[in-house]
């Protein structure tokens, strides 16, 4: 699945993030692939705010797009 | 590639026998204060050359304090990066401001700053925070992970500042251990280790990214990730008040009205508190009455010629107009601007609103991050066109630059336009901002329409929500203020002079005369409205200053100030879009602002007047 159909609440493993330079900025971000994040906020077709220990990353709609994600259980 | 510590101390004016510590840190981590406690009130500011960023530096006993902007690593992908890679590439000592509660972010650009063979010293700041917020940091394991010195500090209750100066006296900067296996992967590329070889593989001096670039991030990140695993205890799971807020302002049916507020109230902070009631008592009253009374009594001692008396003290005197307009009216607008956006960036409300407008700014081709050009505009165009570097794309850059260009009024004309409109009444408010709001969603969906290429997507950080400083906000204040001034400065004698001119020569009449059907007849405005136009060209505020003293309706104010609101951008956005894009877009953009201007004010004044 990909991160924009991830609801409120969930927490995913990012899998891949597609742009390259989407990758390299994260990684300094400090989200990788293989970082277990989870959805603090979702604008309905905006961005989704994203939460790493205390972290939080704002990722447009189109970017979500773009990175796959595995759902934790 | 690289420069040397001589041309660094040259380019920043530093005296050449101080030694340079550089402090380094992500954005919004304290450095600032941390700069403030150890150099004191002795500051200098030079602005870095080739960019828009100012820097910082100070003095602590026999070492030069430079203060860098902040950055999440040393890269070039935009001017602040630019600036504090070159500052950090020249420098060997090196104090890394870390904040405690991200330290897992932070300490990329902590382990990268060692990779690169600096002597640091880690201040973990902000412990007071960690408590709060269920963490535990091991330090002594921090210390002996990382090989560098680490000191704790709560600077803005200035505690554990003693401890660092200490470790300044005693030079306890030290080298730290580098991330294993960054040897091997510079060698597989057939490269000796050292700082040049990793600039290189790291491509620290573009702008793109790398295969290697990014091997490098991701065997640093997980480096990280572990010291922070083995040093830090946290628990998420009850989270603070703050984080909650965090989510009420970037959701979109609390942050709206949220946004709303604060804008109504800058708008009553601005427009009645200091442009009615403030700029009454300085233009009027110490301006106007007591300034004016005593330069004409002194004037009209010693000049008789009328055409110079004209040009001195005449209604566009040097001596009469520039000063009353520049210190009695610009000056406390400015400062008022500059006030509420460094309260505003301090708390770290500014990426939430690009969070929250996201959406809709993705259907002008833009992302959220756009906002913050576009606000900075409220200030000045100028500086804000030069921000839109922050912007990943060109395309995004043209059509931002082009809606600041044409819709948003700079701090002093917003005050003036605020301060008039409150006079006319509310409704006549939100008809300005429907209005002005409806051209810049029409013209940028036009723009994402015909622009060729793609727009960039949203990624940004949301720092912590803090409530701001009061001496970092009225630091900030006063270098923002003073830079706007010091620019707009010789602008202004320029437009004086050549108003002045005008007037004395009657040269402003054959004008005035010859606009007279666009402007009376089109526009059904006064024909001395002319005259605001003419000075909106040099300078947007000085144009709507004028506004104040022309005698109109409530619907001639109105159609006048939505008029020089889209009127074309002044010389000096001109001249700054001519440098970032050519000659021919900032022509397209000046002549489709005046189209557009006249078109809308003729539609408005036919419908209104």
């Amino acid at each position: 699945m990909t991160l924009d159909k991830v609801s409120k609440g969930q927490e995913v493993v990012i899998k891949n993030i597609k742009s390259k330079t989407a990758r390299v900025y994260a990684l300094r971000f400090g989200i990788s692939e293989g970082s277990k994040v989870k959805c603090v906020t979702k604008i309905n077709n905006g961005p989704i705010i994203l939460r790493k220990n205390h972290q939080e990353i704002a990722i447009g709609n189109s970017l979500a797009k773009q990175i796959e994600v595995d759902t934790q259980k | 590639m690289f420069l040397n510590c001589h041309s660094i101390q040259k380019m920043l004016n530093i005296p050449g026998d101080k030694e340079v510590i550089a402090l380094v840190g992500n954005p919004n981590v304290g450095k600032s204060v941390i700069f403030n406690k150890l150099t004191g009130r002795y500051v200098e500011v030079s602005n870095y050359p080739g960019t828009t960023v100012d820097v910082n530096y100070g003095f602590y006993k026999n070492y030069v304090i430079v203060d860098t902007p902040g950055v999440y690593g040393i890269s070039s992908f935009n001017d602040e990066e630019i600036v504090t890679r070159d500052i950090v590439l020249n420098t060997q000592k090196i104090i890394n401001v870390v904040d405690s509660v991200h330290l897992d972010r932070d300490l990329f650009l902590t382990q990268q700053l060692i990779d690169y063979q600096k002597e640091v010293i880690v201040v973990l700041n902000m412990v007071d925070e960690v408590e709060k917020n269920n963490i535990k940091i091991d330090i002594e394991k921090l210390k002996e992970n990382l090989g560098v010195e680490v000191i704790a500090t709560s600077a803005s209750r200035g505690e554990g500042i003693d401890k660092l100066k200490e470790a300044i006296d005693k030079n306890l900067f030290k080298r730290g251990k580098f991330t294993p296996n960054l040897e091997k992967v510079l060698e597989s590329e057939g490269k000796k280790f050292s700082c040049e070889s990793l600039a290189e593989a790291e491509n620290v001096f573009s702008s793109s990214v790398s295969e290697l670039q990014e091997r490098i991030y991701a065997l640093r990140r997980s480096y990280v990730d572990e010291i922070f695993n083995k040093t830090v205890k946290f628990d998420t799971k009850k989270l603070e008040f703050k984080n909650k807020l965090s989510q009420v302002l970037i959701n979109p049916v609390t942050g709206i009205p949220i946004l709303f507020a604060t804008l109504y109230i800058m708008y009553y902070f601005m427009g009645v508190l200091v442009a009615q009631k403030l700029v009454d008592f300085t233009m009027n009253t110490v301006m106007g009455e007591y300034y004016l009374g005593f330069i004409k009594g002194i004037v009209d001692k010693f000049v008789s010629n009328s055409f110079l008396q004209k040009i001195i003290v005449g209604n566009y005197g040097f001596f009469s107009m520039f000063p009353i307009i520049f210190l009695g009216l610009l000056f406390p607008l400015v400062v008022a601007f500059h006030l509420f956006m460094s309260i505003l960036e301090d708390s770290g409300y500014l990426p939430r609103i690009a969070a929250l407008v996201d959406r809709v700014f993705n259907k002008m081709g833009l992302n959220g991050r756009a906002i913050i050009p576009i606000i900075l505009g409220f200030g000045c165009v100028t500086m804000a066109t030069m921000t839109t570097r922050i912007l990943g794309s060109k395309r995004e850059r043209l059509i931002t630059m082009f809606l600041l260009g044409l819709t948003i009024p700079c701090s002093a004309q917003l005050g003036i336009i605020s301060g008039l409109i409150s006079r006319l009444g509310f409704e006549y408010l939100v008809a300005y901002i429907l209005i002005i709001g409806g051209i810049f969603g029409i013209v940028g969906m036009i723009l994402n329409k015909i622009l060729k290429g793609e727009s960039t997507s949203l990624l940004i950080d949301l720092p912590t929500l803090r409530i701001p400083q009061p001496s970092n906000v009225l630091k900030k204040t006063y270098y923002k203020s003073k830079g706007f001034l010091v620019e707009a400065f010789p602008i202004f004698v320029a437009a004086t002079l050549i108003l002045g001119f005008l007037d004395a020569t009657n040269l402003l009449h054959v004008i005035e005369n010859f606009a007279q059907p666009v402007i009376t007849g089109f526009l059904k405005l006064p024909k001395e409205i002319t005259e605001v136009f003419i000075l909106g060209i040099i300078r947007r505020d000085y144009g709507a200053a004028g506004l104040v003293t022309i005698p109109t309706t409530k619907g001639q104010m109105f159609v006048a100030l939505v008029t020089t609101t889209l009127f074309v951008p002044c010389i000096t956005s001109f001249a700054m879009m001519t440098k970032e894009n050519g000659l021919k877009y900032s022509v397209f953009v000046w002549v489709s602002s005046a189209v557009i201007a006249i078109l809308v004010g003729g539609v408005l004044a036919h419908i209104v007047l």
